[in-house]
């Protein structure tokens, strides 16, 4: 009824290509930004903000960086956190060395060290694929959590072995270290995951994210009508470890504060893959989809429980936190294997023909 | 030049200067090994008959150590806890079969993996909530499990050889057998294997893949058990050892999925090749190179041979 294209008419080619075709896409897209870049800065609280909207936009972002590896290309990687770590470690030394260049710049900058280190873990990608591919990248991953461990000039040789975020500022205000206020912290991580969103959609949207499809689907087939696969392979595994190595930087200078190397353990590899297979493969909306759920499950499950008053340790409630969050993979599984982007889609178009049944 | 020497000549001076203790670590990557193989052997199986790649092995293992214990707690004698932990594991392998492999058939293999990812999740939860997650004393007694070591004399020192490894390793080398007679000669054995070639082919001749899948299950799951007692064994049982069974991924890819020997004797080159590293080259790079090595050590294999040392050749088709 409301949400139905009657009446837009595409007359060029460039109008047929858009990304958002309806117009009532526009304007809700539009809308949410205005929402996001606006009304929450002047609104939400503290606790939100800190608690659920930085963390939430930052999983998106290495859920992207992910989701253009395995959902666009078909690389499995389970070794997103190790890429993430190098960025957040990355970010702290160039910090550290030179202070005076704005904090931003090497947050975008610390992108580019993941890339390095994600290609050269790449490079077996030519010879296996598959599980093998998976169990590979895994090494990238434990050898990483080992060196975060082990080599001490990656946190100056600070004692207890963590990251301590020094207060840096951007426009005057402190952006990192205690003093940032939420919401500045907030609207600069938005920036930038609303920034590379754009650049992201762009990208597939493109001859190169036709270029990582066609290999996903086949990577004979793709080599056959002239796609080469190492630099199209190589190329998925520097943007989204790109992707992964800001999210990195962000997440231990805009979240944490501080960060211990543990932080980049398996099991944030696992957690980012679980919110790209629920959320959906190859889909950028479902990485927020499913970093929104996977993120905000345990949150909500302890706010049921404050909200009932039930007498219940939080060793349990963590308990039944790990049983819900393994039920409910398998039942969205079950439902719709290819994630809640498809449910979002298939909710649009039902809501285009409603009230026809089709 | 100084590094050099370091990498390429005082390792090998060391083992030739101490025979025992390289005969030491040779023994303790062997027994790693096999352990290692244990867990390996379990993702094969499944993995052979369905395609499904396992992650949940790892905390069946868990599981089926932990429900052992936990009924020997409650005061049942240990050969019947056993009986009941092996019933446990078939109610386990129905459910799963039922609730998770029947509605997903036919799907992407990673969907399949994600969902057996949700398992474990859901294991883990479910086995601290009933268990808690103190780790717990394996019941090595009361399986006539040996204890103690052998001292052997040899090269002017000695090599200690704990009784349970030994016991590990003939274990392991009987359910091999078992497990390849199974194969090899049962007619469910048969039916695995032409489920394994193709599930649409075995169905036309009138074989129920939901019952070939229970006894996968099932007989992973036995494997699992036969891998916690070991393991629980040698430490304890607790959930870190969920964190081992990733272990097995390396001797997975370097034995190839697909293959029972290859899981056995990637197993042992794993072992070994871990141990041998974090003694004699571990130093250099400061110790914990463990936690890598293996797989390392798998990359580098699977350079030369994707498809692993035993694997079915990958042909590829448009």
């Amino acid at each position: 009824m409301f949400y139905r294209e009657a009446g837009q008419f595409k007359t060029s080619y460039e109008v047929d290509a858009a990304v958002f075709p309806i117009r009532q896409d526009r304007i809700g897209i539009a809308l949410i930004l205005f929402i996001a870049f606006v009304v929450i800065p002047l609104t939400a609280t503290d606790f939100v903000i800190s608690v659920l909207l930085v963390p939430f936009l930052i999983l998106s972002l290495a859920a992207i960086g992910l989701n253009i590896l395995t959902g666009y290309t078909g690389l499995l990687s389970l070794g997103t956190a190790g890429f993430m770590g190098v960025g957040a470690f990355a970010c702290y030394k160039l910090t550290t060395y030179f202070p005076n260049v704005n904090i931003v710049i090497w947050i975008f900058v610390s992108g580019f060290f993941a890339s390095a280190v994600g290609v050269l873990f790449g490079l077996p990608s030519l010879r296996i694929k598959g599980f093998y591919l998976a169990v590979a990248t895994l090494a990238a991953q434990f050898f990483l959590d080992w060196a975060f461990i082990r080599v001490q000039w990656l946190t100056n040789y600070n004692t207890s072995g963590a990251i301590e975020v020094p207060t840096r500022t951007l426009f005057g205000m402190p952006l990192t270290g205690p003093n940032a206020a939420p919401e500045f912290r907030y609207l600069v991580v938005l920036s930038f995951v609303a920034a590379m969103t754009w650049f992201a959609s762009n990208l597939v949207h493109g001859r190169i994210g036709r270029m990582w499809m066609a290999v996903r689907d086949m990577d004979l087939a793709a080599e056959l009508i002239g796609i080469r696969l190492l630099p199209t392979k190589l190329l998925a595994f520097a943007i989204s470890s790109f992707y992964c190595g800001v999210a990195g930087a962000l997440m231990v200078f805009l979240w944490y504060g501080s960060a211990e190397p543990a932080v980049f353990n398996i099991d944030q590899s696992f957690t980012i893959l679980f919110m790209v297979i629920i959320g959906g493969l190859g889909s950028l909306i479902g990485s927020f989809f499913g970093a929104g759920l996977i993120y905000g499950l345990p949150i909500i499950m302890r706010f049921i429980v404050n909200l009932f008053g039930w007498q219940i340790t939080p060793a349990t409630v963590e308990h039944f936190t790990f049983m819900t969050v393994g039920g409910l993979i398998i039942l969205f599984l079950i439902i719709e294997p290819a994630g809640l982007a498809r449910l979002w889609q298939i909710a649009k178009q039902k809501l285009r023909v409603w009230p026809f049944p089709y | 030049m100084d590094l050099a020497y370091k990498i390429l000549i005082d390792p090998f001076m060391q083992m030739g200067s101490a025979p025992d203790l390289l005969v030491q670590t040779l023994w303790e990557g062997l027994v790693a090994g096999v352990l290692y193989s244990l867990i390996a052997l379990g993702f094969v199986l499944i993995f052979k008959a369905s395609g499904v790649f396992n992650f949940a092995q790892g905390i069946m293992v868990v599981f089926a150590a932990l429900t052992l214990v936990g009924f020997h707690q409650l005061g049942v004698p240990a050969f019947l806890a056993l009986g009941l932990t092996i019933t446990v594991m078939l109610g386990l392998a129905f459910t799963v079969e039922r609730v998770m492999l029947r509605p997903l058939v036919n799907q992407p293999d990673i969907i399949l993996f994600m969902a057996t990812f949700g398992l474990t999740y859901f294991l883990i939860g479910f086995g601290e909530f009933v268990f808690g997650g103190n780790p717990k004393k394996m019941i090595t007694a009361d399986l006539y499990l040996p204890s103690g070591a052998y001292d052997i004399k040899m090269f002017g020192g000695f090599v200690s050889l704990q009784k349970i490894d030994i016991a590990a390793a003939v274990i392991v080398s009987i359910m091999v057998v078992v497990l390849a007679i199974f194969f090899q000669k049962t007619r469910i054995g048969r039916a695995l294997r032409a489920v394994a070639d193709s599930h649409k082919a075995a169905l036309s001749v009138g074989i129920s893949l939901n019952q070939i899948w229970v006894v996968v299950w099932f007989a992973a799951g036995i494997v699992a058990l036969v891998t916690g007692i070991m393991w629980g064994a040698r430490s304890e049982v607790s959930f870190s050892l969920q964190i081992i069974a990733l272990k097995a991924l390396p001797v997975l890819i370097l034995g190839g999925f697909t293959s029972i020997p290859g899981a056995i004797v990637g197993g042992l080159i794993i072992g070994i090749g871990e141990k041998l590293g974090e003694f004699y080259w571990g130093p250099l790079l400061g110790s914990g190179i463990e936690s890598w090595l293996a797989y390392v050590i798998a990359l580098i294999f699977l350079l030369f041979r994707p498809q692993g040392l035993f694997g079915d050749k990958i042909i590829e088709r448009i």
